[in-house]
């Protein structure tokens, strides 16, 4: 395998993703990993020079709203699907301490 | 201390955007609504949902870029900022990295040296605001409310260009008074909806090369971000004094400890991942679309107050107040137009507007009275119908109710009497009443003549012309 | 006769011809659930109630009248990642196990206009992320032909609903091939739009640039109408594209002069020699009805699964970085403080093939990879798309296999990701080009499972692919499993 999947950069993307490995997930994770970049690189076998990155495939552009507010209040029905709410809002672990 | 220290400021600016809907979904930007009443699908992540910009985000962010002397990228693109926060409902936010709507401007400032300079702005980019989280210490958990989420903004990103805090103060000034002008935001570090990051280094005077630089966040005053400039240069000179090296991270100022904070955790990466968002389509801005927004830019404060001095013939120190707020240089203009008297309008915005907005702890543009009712409050005291004290009684009620003058004088009778007949009797009988006083007039104390008209003045509860006073009470004397 | 023969169209018409009602036809799918779905799980949930008031209703719409387009009454099921108000959405995962959507997705909202009755919503690929529907966190979907094997996926509770008639039709989604490969593997047809012409609106993303919504149904004609139906321009979605819609007018059984081009790369090593020899011969079919059929180099094809796992999985790193426990979907029972709850919350609700991907995204965007993988990878796309323009310069569809094998035996895939990415060599390519292409069904192996024929089209070109589809059609029987020993 030419792409060597170091503990440390696992550790760092499952930061990255919030994903939290089991120490076996992981050295999966490692090799699976290494395996699939290792055939991304083929790509570098292609000639890419002076091509433009295509993110869409047609040139669609300028699509825009009118700035007229639309939407009312569904908020119980959003609300309905928190795991936990209070109050009309989204409760969720402290975040500063 | 040995060595002579500068500071170096950058500034990142948020602006909230005064559009009626969010930057991607048709819920309101109103302020005040119970949380989460002003959130859709879009604006809290939910699944399958999609963004649509909206076209009144472009136009404003242009008009600021043209504003500032900015490039502009005619072909522009949303991307996505990937890091995860519990306000941050899609974990994502649309941002602009690769291809900013304006680039390369600047703006200029007077230092307080009483020179100018120009402030260069790097980039300005479109983005969303995040939702607010309340923290509720009993529960020790977050709430989360994405009213905001979603609502437009802007970072306006200056070069480092700034060397106190009185730079800073007077490039954020600038900016807040061409944004207002523009109606593209009403600014307001307070209510958040103008937000300064400051990135600070120091560095040896005359050394070329940047120190280490910081980021702060959490200002929401001048006053804050004067103080926050002040003691984040001693702390960093301090390290440097100590042969510590500065580390570059962000830190979250504390205004009533008067000191910042590391916001360094492992779990934030600051790695964002910025790609294309493929849910949004490029933005093409047209030469038509440019020329159209310059065709509309407003008068901006410098032309205003020269014009001010130019053709109403103010003084400079008036044209400074009065063009320092727009409200307060639109209700000028505006009761100018109607009673074509730019001195005496003036006056009034200058003396008592001021003195009451002070007294009442108002901003300017918080001001309900109508250009209309000021406009015929000076018409009455110019044509006397009431005098200068009535005026003044008046003028609160029109400050607070924006009552009609002329309504309100007939109805609490504080018309001016001219009725020379009566107020000849009257004075007669105070002349007859005041024997010595008539005396001391005689024998050359003229003052006494003061004491004769305050008592006429209150026979006639105020209601009297002064002048009619003094007159009709001379001739009477000489007569004598 | 058994009207769960029937296709879409045919039902629609005997329903308005009163030989039967919407309500017949939805019992009779219902009871056909309950014989076979115990064996198929096509679905993750039925919704029998709701379906049986709906088809009441229809009925009289068009009864009165007030319906009368040709679906009216037909009973339909949704692949489980379009969001169906009211009704649970989980795309196949434990970390929606409990989701009830506030809208209905775009194209959904057309087939109801249109009089269409939903009887669930089917497994799937947990957020289509696979080729066999087995990383479903409810359970694998066998395959109508044979239990043992797999229906293929990610769209293969659709796709198995059909074959098995457990629905008329369905609506799938195609990100790489979801639509296509399963269609081949289950005998049925279906058509991967051009990107744009079905709103994404309501489609939980796992590819934003890739995934589009596209029909399964029975036949060619069928495939046709729904698409004409699902079709719209959707302001709600910023790439959703305003184009012609007609596609009916294209079901005439007449290819003479067609171009019709076979990519050499697409009968090359890997090809089963049963599969080559099915689709060489449907070539012929259509060669026989006048059009002008060559083969040709398309190049590149072996650079489209490495450049679809990069932007596929970074788009997905960031599209399925919103379930973190928050605002819907499953929370960790026990986590210490926020980042742990996003971790917990999000480790033990996604499965091993999405945590994959979204470790692989994630890595690619990442700091000094960006370029290397992210841009190379959009560049490769540019090229794809280039090679197609050129082709399409000299045809007007190209014919090929909508995968290598026929439907493989359960449990043979996973073990190897990059074997089963491999899988999907002929379909990917499409994606990353935005074109449209559809499965039709083309014969058997000697294991008697179903083959795929595949035709691409250029953008926009819906109506070239349908007439070469349909002009093939005529020339064989309708194929359903008879699931003997099933029911």
């Amino acid at each position: 395998m030419a792409n060597i999947i170091s503990d440390e950069t696992i550790e760092y993307v499952g930061i990255l993703a919030k994903l939290e490995l089991s120490a076996e997930e992981k050295e999966a994770a490692k090799s699976d990993m290494g395996r699939m970049l290792d055939y991304i690189d083929k790509l570098n076998e292609l000639d890419t020079s002076g091509v433009e990155p295509m993110s869409h495939v047609f040139p669609v552009h300028n699509v825009f709203r009118e700035d007229v507010v639309t939407n009312g209040d569904d908020r119980e029905n959003m609300l309905a699907n928190a795991p936990e709410e209070r109050d009309g809002q989204y409760q969720v672990p402290k975040t500063v301490e | 201390m040995s060595k002579q220290y500068e500071t170096v400021i950058g500034l990142e600016v948020h602006v909230e955007l005064a559009t009626r809907t969010k930057i991607f979904c048709g819920c309101s930007t109103a302020f005040g609504g119970a949380p989460n009443t002003h959130t859709c699908p879009v604006c809290t992540g939910m699944p399958g949902s999609l963004p649509v910009l909206n076209k009144r985000v472009v136009e404003l962010a242009l008009a600021v870029g043209l504003a500032t002397n900015c490039q502009i990228n005619q072909y522009c693109k949303f991307d996505r900022k990937n890091y995860f926060y519990p306000d941050n409902p899609q974990n994502y936010q649309i941002s602009q990295l690769y291809l900013p709507i304006c680039h390369d401007g600047g703006v200029e400032i007077e230092t307080p040296e009483g020179g100018k300079k120009t402030v260069g702005i790097h980039e300005i980019h479109m983005e969303e605001d995040a939702g607010k989280l309340i923290h509720d210490d009993w529960e020790d958990c977050s709430l989360v409310d994405f009213n905001r989420s979603g609502v437009p903004l802007i970072e306006i990103v200056s070069e480092p260009d700034m060397r106190s805090a009185e730079e800073v103060i007077a490039y954020l000034d600038k900016l807040r008074l061409i944004i207002q002008y523009l109606g593209a935001s009403d600014c307001k570090l307070q209510e958040g909806s103008m937000r300064a990051d400051v990135n600070l280094s120091v560095r040896e005077v005359g050394t070329k090369e940047f120190g280490t630089r910081t980021e702060m966040k959490n200002l929401n005053s001048f006053k804050a971000i004067a103080r926050a400039i002040e003691g984040e240069k001693a702390r960093q000179i301090d390290l440097i004094e100590a042969g510590k090296p500065v580390i570059q991270e962000t830190r979250r100022w504390d205004d009533t400890k008067e000191y910042s904070y590391a916001m360094r955790s492992k779990e934030d990466a600051q790695d964002y991942r910025y790609f294309p968002d493929p849910d949004l389509v490029p933005v093409i801005i047209s030469d038509e679309m440019i020329e159209d927004i310059k065709s509309h830019q407003p008068e901006f404060r410098d032309e205003k107050m020269a014009r001010y001095i130019e053709e109403f013939s103010l003084p400079a120190y008036d044209a400074d107040i009065l063009t320092g707020t727009k409200k307060l240089a639109d209700i000028f203009e505006a009761t100018t137009a109607i009673c074509h008297n730019p001195k005496k309008v003036s006056n009034w915005l200058m003396v008592e507007t001021m003195r009451l907005l002070k007294d009442r702890e108002m901003d300017a543009d918080k001001i309900r009275f109508s250009p209309e009712h000021l406009a015929a409050l000076i018409q009455m005291t110019e044509e006397g119908t009431i005098n200068s004290s009535v005026a003044k009684e008046v003028f609160e009620h029109v400050f607070d109710e924006d009552v009609d003058p002329q309504a309100y004088v007939e109805e609490h009778g504080l018309k001016m009497d001219n009725d020379s007949d009566a107020l000849t009797s009257t004075i007669e009988e105070i002349v007859a009443a005041n024997p010595q006083s008539v005396a001391d007039y005689k024998a050359g104390k003229k003052k006494a003549v003061g004491f004769l008209v305050g008592q006429t003045m209150k026979a006639t509860q105020g209601k009297a012309n002064p002048a009619m006073i003094n007159k009709i009470l001379t001739e009477i004397l000489d007569k004598m | 006769m058994d009207i769960l023969k029937c296709t879409a169209v045919e039902l629609g018409r005997k329903i308005k011809d009163k030989e039967l009602t919407a309500v017949e036809a939805t019992q009779a799918v219902l009871d056909r659930i309950d014989s076979v779905e115990n064996t198929v799980h096509a679905y993750v949930t039925v919704d029998r109630e709701g379906a049986l008031k709906k088809a009441a209703e229809i009925q009289k719409k068009i009864d009165d009248g007030e319906l009368t387009g040709p679906l009216a009454g037909v009973p339909v099921a949704i692949k489980d990642n379009m969001c169906t108000e009211g009704m649970l959405t989980t795309c196949s995962s434990k970390i929606l196990y409990n989701f009830v959507p506030t809208f209905t997705a775009e194209a959904v909202k057309n087939l109801e206009a249109a009089g269409a009755v939903i009887i669930g919503k089917t497994n799937m690929d947990e957020f289509a992320m696979g080729s066999t529907t087995e990383t479903s966190a409810y359970g694998v979907t066998r395959n109508p032909w044979n239990p043992e094997h797999v229906p293929g996926g990610s769209s293969g509770g659709s796709c198995a609903a059909v074959a098995a008639g457990e629905c008329f039709y369905a609506l799938g989604s195609d990100t790489g091939g979801s639509i296509r490969q399963p269609s081949s593997f289950c005998g049925v047809t279906g058509i991967k739009p051009t990107y744009g012409t079905v709103s994404r609106y309501g489609l939980i993303a796992y590819g934003s640039s890739l995934d589009q919504i596209g029909p399964v149904a029975k036949d060619v004609t069928d495939c046709a109408t729904i698409l004409e139906i699902i079709a719209s321009h959707d302001l709600k979605d910023s790439t959703s594209v305003e184009r012609e819609t007609n596609f009916t007018d294209a079901l005439v059984d007449d290819v003479k002069g067609m171009r019709i081009g076979i990519p050499r790369d697409y009968l090359g090593e890997g090809l089963d020699p049963e599969v080559k020899e099915a689709i060489l011969a449907a070539a012929k079919v259509l060669e026989a009805k006048g059009a002008v059929v060559e083969e040709f180099d398309l190049s590149l094809v072996e650079y489209a699964i490495p450049a679809y796992y990069v932007i596929a999985s970074a788009e997905a790193s960031s599209n399925l970085s919103r379930f973190d426990g928050v605002k819907y979907g499953y929370r960790s029972e026990e986590y210490e403080g926020l980042h742990n709850m996003y971790k917990k919350s999000r480790s033990e609700g996604f499965g091993p093939e999405v945590k994959r991907r979204i470790m692989l995204g994630s890595f690619v965007l990442s700091s000094g990879y960006y370029d290397a993988y992210y841009l190379k990878a959009l560049r490769t796309k540019a090229l794809i798309k280039k090679a197609f323009d050129d082709a399409f310069a000299k045809y007007d569809v190209i014919l090929g296999p909508a995968s290598p094998y026929t439907a493989p035996k359960l449990g043979e895939s996973l073990s190897d990701p990059i074997q089963m990415y491999l899988g999907d060599i002929y379909t990917i390519s499409v994606n990353l080009a935005g074109l449209p292409g559809m499965t039709v069904p083309c014969g058997m192996d000697s294991k008697g499972l179903p083959i795929g024929l595949q035709l691409i089209g250029d953008c926009f070109k819906e109506n070239n692919i349908i007439r070469a589809g349909y002009a093939f059609e005529q020339s064989r029987e309708m194929m359903m499993p008879d699931m003997k020993g099933v029911e």
